[in-house]
């Protein structure tokens, strides 16, 4: 930490959230916000004079909640920085001035009742998003009375009861009494490999930490009696085994079930656990001094902002997904955009720490090359057929779309770096003047006629984005999920693309079924592209209606990255439609589509591919 | 095909991948390769047992210069996993790396449908053409190019935030590291002892 604190190549921001980030790999723009501390970390040498005259005591969030501190405090005495903060929310106020005892008490003047946040810009070639996890609060599980008993506590309450910097100074006491429990028993699994409540997954760390404190409990209290119970102890890790050894050999007993029941002696505030030993079938009942729940870990809550901010999918455990789970483990499918820590899964420090290794061995790659090639998919305007409407820079997820001026005779202009492909300004595009290079309107009909050459009354087409649908497809095929094999994915880098002209040239061509799927709003890659895509799809419902098209016809569906279940449900429900489409009806939207045809603009069947042979 | 891609001088080659029995286990690579060479434009179909590989990509890079191929299509796995290689492979060939297209006929055909073996080639066979069809109208790119700003974002000062900006800044890079709360540490700080050594967390 302290190494950290004085790099002369890290800047710290603490107290600082980031509030925007734009841009894209090698060339991201950062807005953080400093928030306001109150005291100037850089003049405050920690003394505490402040925070001895300071008359607001407040729970002590570091000691979870087990003892006090000030309304000025310092998170913990190794903080870094070694600064004081004010809290101002518990503060009796400085506006006006109610107390001001610790702006006089102050000898180096760094207080500042005025101070204000500080909004700083930051450009940056990479990301590494470490923002970690939280423990699950057990509150719901009231069957362990956490919220009832004062001597059931949680793995986390442990370590500032055990610690010798912590409110009781490491000597182990029980809430209820404030003696040395003769006997503790922990309870596995509290929040985790739950279908019911908590989270399906194993949380990776609590098998090992439990291990841990029960040899704490042995060496500080080698009298203590000391259970353990458990569904499985996972003790796959190097050194682990030993250590769980170590434990047993220490005479902590492991028992293999997990208590259905707490309950409390009014009088002696002891704890009678009811369990079903599933080692030798019989219910038995233990009476323990205390009981620690090792709870599991769960994304944090106040992550959601980053992750949308970045455009981060989520696998189903609400974590983080990485670019690939095995060969990109520390990636985010965004490029320049890397994970560390618990953010992506939990892990155990010695995890986490290799992580973060390789999180920056990758970023470092990206910044040790100087420069970034852009893919070759950013949009291009013909100027000879744009009417000046400004659709496309209204549009644009990315503001990169320079506006036009019909009377200055001001065409827009796409700005090449700040472009991403997304291709909504060419499927918005009002007299079609937009294309994306590498995904041509011309190559989407080449490959819609493709699909529909033959026997098109078994074929579904399917407009997949890139980054969710069609990796969800690919995951459903990873997973080996079976579905009818008459859909044809056709890729796009975002649903934003799907001209309203791509789907009606399907219908045109004899298909029974359109899909247009996309990522769910909050995943979009391309900010909000995918609003487009809706309003896009509701429109040509009503005019397929109008036409005495069925709208069922054209399906619209949100599939994550990590959701081949759904992508294979969607399959089998859109085949079940397809086979619901008469041959009359197809032919009856074959016949008036190609009335209604407009003609193709001229670029699209004249192209010049001889110039390509050079 | 409209009339855009039926230039005569676009010469597509087809590389059929039966990636081990990933797909030839269940789609009929022979059939799909010889369906491949009736499409337009089509002068040149290889199957290989896995394309990839080495000499799979050799095989790609030799058809490239012996039948003056000026596009590629491999039908094999998901562009997500080797358009990289291929691209690469393309242009060690002299190829413009945006020449080359990929058939999806593992992930979206061969695991999905395997009890099917009939439908599933029938369904390789479309998503070969529609490459081969995407793949004539493709155009050689120019990729833009940008600096990179030589310094990294962290968000998050827990011990995976720590380690990755002392590890960037080690490596000669300016780092910003943000925290939310009012000292970095995060849960770590919190801990007493860790396992399995049994030392101090701070």
């Amino acid at each position: 930490m302290m190494d950290a604190g004085r790099h002369p190549r890290i800047e710290l921001f603490t107290n600082s959230q980031v509030e925007n980030v734009s841009g894209f790999v090698g060339n991201f723009n950062v807005t953080v916000r400093k928030k306001v501390r109150y005291v100037d970390e850089d003049a405050c040498t920690a003394c505490g004079e402040c925070e001895v005259v300071c008359p607001v005591a407040v729970p002590d969030e570091y000691q979870e909640g087990f003892s006090s501190r000030k309304a000025i405090y310092i998170p913990f005495p190794q903080a870094v920085p070694s600064s004081y903060v004010l809290d101002m929310e518990n503060c009796l106020g400085t506006n006006p001035i109610a107390c001001g005892k610790c702006a006089d008490a102050c000898e180096k003047e760094c207080i500042d009742y005025d101070a204000v946040d500080e909004v700083r810009e930051l450009e940056v070639g990479a990301i590494v998003v470490a923002t970690g996890m939280q423990p699950y609060d057990p509150t719901e599980m009231d069957e362990y009375g956490y919220t009832r008993f004062a001597n059931v506590i949680t793995s986390m309450e442990f370590e500032r009861l055990i610690c010798a910097g912590g409110p009781v100074e490491g000597h182990f006491i029980r809430p209820t009494d404030r003696k040395t429990p003769k006997s503790v028993a922990f309870i596995q699994c509290v929040g985790s490999r739950s279908l019911n409540r908590g989270v399906p997954y194993c949380s990776n760390i609590c098998c090992m930490n439990t291990v841990k404190d029960t040899l704490l409990l042995h060496d500080h209290y080698p009298e203590m009696q000391n259970k353990v119970f458990y569904m499985d102890i996972r003790s796959f890790g190097k050194g682990f085994e030993d250590l769980y050894r170590r434990s047993k050999e220490a005479g902590v007993q492991y028992i293999r079930g997990l208590p259905g029941d707490i309950e409390e002696d009014p009088k002696t505030k002891n704890l009678y656990l009811t369990v079903e030993n599933t080692l030798n079938g019989g219910v038995e009942r233990h009476e323990v001094d205390m009981v620690v729940l090792a709870v599991g870990l769960v994304p944090r809550t106040d992550s959601e902002q980053i992750r949308q901010m970045l455009t981060l999918s989520q696998t189903s455990d609400g974590f983080v997904m990485e670019a690939h789970p095995k060969l990109q483990p520390v990636d985010a499918p965004t490029k320049g955009v890397y994970f560390a820590g618990c953010v992506e899964s939990p892990k155990d420090i010695k995890d986490s720490v290799t992580q973060a290794g390789a999180a920056a061995a990758r970023a470092n790659i990206l910044l040790n090359d100087r420069e970034v090639r852009i893919e070759a998919i950013t949009s291009i305007i013909h100027e000879e057929e744009c009417n000046y409407c400004g659709r496309c820079v209204r549009v644009c997820p990315f503001h990169a779309i320079t506006p036009a001026n019909k009377k200055q005779g001001v065409f827009p202009k796409v700005v090449e770096a700040a472009c991403s492909g997304c291709g909504t300004c060419a499927a918005e595009c009002v007299t079609d003047c937009i294309d994306m290079r590498h995904f041509e309107d011309a190559q989407y009909y080449a490959q819609i006629e493709a699909i529909l050459a033959e026997d098109p009354m078994q074929k579904i087409v399917a407009f997949a984005c890139n980054w969710c649908s069609y990796a969800g497809g690919d995951n459903a095929g990873t997973s080996r999920l079976q579905y009818p094999a008459n859909v044809r994915l056709i890729r796009t880098m975002c649903s934003g693309r799907v001209d309203e002209d791509f789907i009606l040239h399907a219908f045109r061509k004899g298909a029974p079924m359109v899909l247009v799927s996309g990522c769910h709003f909050s995943d979009c890659h391309y900010i909000d592209a995918v609003t487009w895509t809706q309003q896009r799809v509701e429109k040509i419902w009503d005019k397929l209606e109008k036409k005495g098209i069925r709208p069922e016809r054209l399906q619209l569906e949100w599939i994550s990255a990590a959701e081949g279940q759904k992508f294979a449900k969607v399959m089998r429900e859109l085949e079940k439609l397809r086979q619901a489409v008469t041959e009359e009806e197809v032919a009856f939207t074959v016949d008036l589509l190609i009335r209604e045809q407009k003609p193709t603009p001229k670029r699209r069947t004249n192209r010049d591919t001889l110039a390509l042979l050079n | 095909m409209n009339s855009n891609g039926a230039d005569q001088n676009i010469r597509i080659g087809v590389f059929v991948c039966d990636c081990g029995m990933n797909i030839a286990g269940v789609v009929d690579t022979r059939t799909v390769a010889e369906f491949a060479e009736t499409l337009p434009n089509v002068v040149a179909v290889v199957r290989n047992r896995y394309t990839c590989a080495e000499p799979g990509q050799n095989e790609i890079k030799r058809a490239i210069r012996e039948h003056r191929l000026n596009r590629v299509v491999v039908a094999s796995c998901s562009p997500k996993i080797h358009e990289h290689t291929f691209r690469i492979c393309v242009a060690e060939a002299g190829l413009n790396r945006y020449l080359m297209e990929m058939a999806n006929i593992r992930e979206h055909c061969s695991w999905v449908h395997q009890g099917d073996k009939t439908a599933a080639t029938a369904k390789a066979m479309d998503l070969v053409r529609s490459a081969v069809f995407r793949a004539t109208l493709l155009q050689p790119q120019t990729e833009p190019v940008f600096p990179v700003t030589p310094a990294t974002l962290v968000i998050g000062g827990g011990v995976a935030g720590i380690q990755t900006a002392l590890d960037t800044a080690d490596a000669g890079h300016q780092v910003y590291l943000v925290e939310k709360s009012p000292s970095i540490g995060g849960i770590m700080a919190a801990i007493d002892k860790t396992y399995p050594t049994m030392d101090c967390s701070i």
